[in-house]
């Protein structure tokens, strides 16, 4: 069975917004860290790193999953998803990243990049949310500018744009 | 924030992981989904010296229906139990109590082992396991045993597993006919660690109130079937004995008082469930 040692770096390989990567970290390091420090993706925010804010929200394996709370080590072979993958192109936004634009749904962007990981997931899995249904799911961060409330109203009005968007394609 | 050193074993089969354990003892950590461990280490609560890590494991990322329980392996994610196909007719209490163990963006990779193994007294899954009077199956390189929920438990993350052991599986008895199942929390924000916990299970003879958040661990009591009058007296008696104290979160009679009141609601909806 494979056994990382403390003090040395480990290749780590894995599925990266779609492009295979493969990357040297020690046992210890979180992913957070392994994605902004080493794979110089600093679109994933780090706040707490202990699992309570959300800002680190990526997607691993189809999942939203804190990074902070996950070992670099542990990604061997999985898929992961970064907010750098949202954009469908260079200066252009998704569906999502619009509506945030549109109802304001970020100040200072900070806990944004955990969000829109989160609600892609969430709005892929559930086309037609509740206000309900979204709160609860977005309990799971932190956002201290915006009170929340445009961020639902992004997340309804992006929700109903990808369903026109599916009807239509 | 920043774990210190360690060494990671990827166990690939059961046997490498109890070898490791047994190699290692009370050096090791188990890390399955690492909801709460990785919080621990970033803050240096926890500074084990080897992990390993039992993720991939087929043999135990499995759960199912087994005569009268839900056997649930370690490493299955939270989410996926709470995905399991009519849940809620299978066993309602956990189907009940699952939304409310951490957030979405946890249950995606916390496991329900790990939360028991764990045992934080007010998890929510350690204490469904014991309103419901699962078990907690244990395995080492030496033996393999089965423990009560409610023997499990034996303090503030506190189990009886021993170091060598690995939290194999637990079980949830099944839903049965005639019982109904009730579940409800008060935390200050959905998804936070409860102040107070409830979980009851009504029979025709009678009621069963598990209360989490309280004391150092999960505490069950039986109830008979009783008029609300003298019912209200009982849960009261039972919010004195429990070992309520003040902290941060709140004050030791401001939880007697939920346990008074949340107590009543849910053994009262239980009641209701019953089929």
């Amino acid at each position: 069975m494979p056994r990382l040692s403390a003090d040395r770096q480990h290749s780590v390989r894995f599925e990266l917004n779609g492009r295979e990567v493969e990357a040297q970290a020690e046992p210890r390091m979180l992913l957070s860290d392994f994605l902004r420090h080493v794979l110089a993706m600093t679109g994933t925010h780090v706040g707490c790193e202990h699992g309570v804010c959300g800002a680190c929200t990526v997607e691993i394996d189809g999942m939203a999953a804190r990074a902070c709370l996950t070992l670099a080590v542990q990604v061997e072979g999985a898929r992961v998803r970064t907010v750098e993958a949202l954009a469908p192109g260079p200066g252009r936004l998704s569906i999502l990243q619009e509506a945030f634009r549109r109802h304001h749904g970020l100040q200072c962007g900070f806990c944004t990049p955990g969000i829109l990981m989160s609600l892609d997931i969430f709005l892929r899995a559930h086309p037609a949310p509740s206000e309900i249904d979204i709160r609860e799911y977005l309990s799971g961060h932190l956002c201290r500018c915006t009170g929340y409330a445009p961020i639902v109203a992004a997340a309804l009005d992006a929700a109903e744009k990808l369903r026109e968007a599916d009807i239509i394609g | 924030m920043k774990p210190a050193r360690f060494d990671y074993i990827r166990a690939e089969t059961l046997a490498e992981a109890h070898a490791a354990l047994a190699a290692h003892g009370g050096e090791a950590r188990v890390l399955a989904g690492g909801q709460t461990l990785l919080p621990m280490l970033s803050m240096r609560l926890a500074r084990p010296g080897v992990l390993v890590d039992i993720m991939r494991l087929h043999e135990i990322a499995r759960y199912g229906i087994e005569r009268d329980v839900i056997r649930v392996g370690a490493g299955v994610r939270q989410a996926q139990l709470q995905k399991m196909f009519e849940l809620d007719k299978v066993q309602p209490l956990l189907a009940k109590a699952l939304p409310w163990v951490g957030h979405a963006q946890t249950r995606a990779r916390g496991t329900v082992c790990g939360s028991i193994a764990h045992a934080d007294p007010s998890a929510e899954l350690p204490l469904v396991l014991v309103a419901l009077g699962g078990e907690v199956e244990l395995s080492s390189a030496r033996h393999r045993r089965k423990v009560a929920g409610e023997e499990f438990f034996t303090g503030p993350l506190s189990t009886a597993r021993a170091d060598d052991e690995l939290v194999e599986a637990v079980t949830f008895p099944s839903r049965r006919p005639g019982y109904g199942y009730a579940f409800r929390e008060f935390a200050r924000r959905h998804g936070d660690f409860a102040i107070v916990a409830c979980a009851a299970v009504a029979r025709t003879d009678g009621a069963r109130l598990a209360i989490g958040g309280v004391g150092d661990r999960p505490v069950a009591r039986e109830f008979a079937q009783a008029d609300r009058t003298s019912l209200t007296e009982a849960l009261d008696a039972f919010s004195w004995e429990l070992d309520a104290r003040d902290d941060a979160h709140a004050s030791a009679a401001y939880r007697r008082a939920l346990v008074r009141q949340i107590g009543h609601a849910v053994i009262m909806e239980a009641e209701q469930c019953r089929v």
